[in-house]
């Protein structure tokens, strides 16, 4: 039996607190990248009731995705914006989703993010980071970018930190664990630093600046 | 001197661009504050460093 609404309102109210829990419901979180980072960031704002959440990635589901990226091996072949609404709505169907099925690039950001609180970066490419932390820092004066940068390979998880770079910029990650060192990507790293990057979503909601 | 990622250097009149080529980094991969502010890229070679700046340049490497 799926719980109602309010079923489902008054057990996030229980744990969360009433007042953090209306924050979560009022906040609208853009996820730029749908892979490991961004597809556990999603799952975890989704459990949380965040209230909107704009889902960001041209890419579909393929099966070396499976091992760390919050997809099922019966999507393979599907955007990926389209199959994780799927399984967030599975998770909570009371949240609204965006999604939107686009490469992200310098021109289409300030687009594509314009309605968000917060924008969470979860791409695997250095410069894709590096570009919508840019954009976001550049041509907004009010939004706050939690970027992800390190996490790849089986070094310690007690590495990956959340640190504020400046009041409007934070960063999840060792900072170095590069995945062109070939180091690979495995699944309970990258969603350490995916938490770490939900972690600091919700604090920052809750009025908490402090990583 | 400035603050260069946390550590103090003499580079009070370089630009921005002047450091981040001493670093020998892509400059495609990183995004970089001065004073907490973010400086846009076009502005690399025309933002003159002063003492008590605090410039930090962060490199991201890739995964995801």
């Amino acid at each position: 039996m799926v719980p109602t609404r309010d079923e489902y309102e008054s057990a996030l109210e229980f744990r969360h607190g009433k007042d953090n829990q209306r924050k979560f419901a009022e906040a609208t979180v853009a996820i730029c990248g749908l892979g490991g980072l961004g597809s556990n960031i999603a799952i975890c704002l989704a459990r949380a009731g965040i209230g909107k959440l704009i889902l960001i990635d041209f890419d579909v589901v393929d099966v070396s995705n499976l091992h760390r990226q919050q997809y099922k091996a019966s999507q393979v072949g599907m955007y990926k914006t389209e199959a994780l609404k799927e399984n967030l709505l599975e998770i909570n169907p009371y949240i609204t989703i965006e999604s939107r099925t686009v490469r992200m690039t310098e021109d289409n950001t300030v687009k594509l993010v314009s309605e968000a609180d917060i924008v969470c970066e979860a791409f695997d490419k250095a410069e894709c980071k590096a570009m919508v932390v840019n954009a976001v820092l550049t041509y907004f004066k009010d939004k706050i970018i939690v970027s992800g940068s390190g996490m790849a390979g089986f070094s310690s998880a007690n590495a990956i930190v959340t640190k504020k770079l400046s009041n409007r910029f934070y960063m999840c990650g060792d900072g170095v664990s590069d995945v062109n060192d070939g180091i690979g990507l495995i699944a309970s790293r990258v969603m350490v630093c995916a938490a770490h990057e939900a972690h600091i979503v919700l604090r920052l909601l809750m009025g908490e600046q402090t990583p | 001197m400035v603050f260069v990622n946390g550590n103090e250097q003499a580079a009070s009149g370089k630009t921005v661009e002047d450091i981040i080529n001493e670093m020998n980094i892509d400059k495609r991969t990183i995004a970089v504050e001065l004073n907490e502010e973010i400086v846009s890229k076009a502005d690399y070679d025309k933002t003159i460093l002063k003492d008590e700046d605090v410039l930090e340049v962060v490199s991201f490497v890739g995964g995801g």
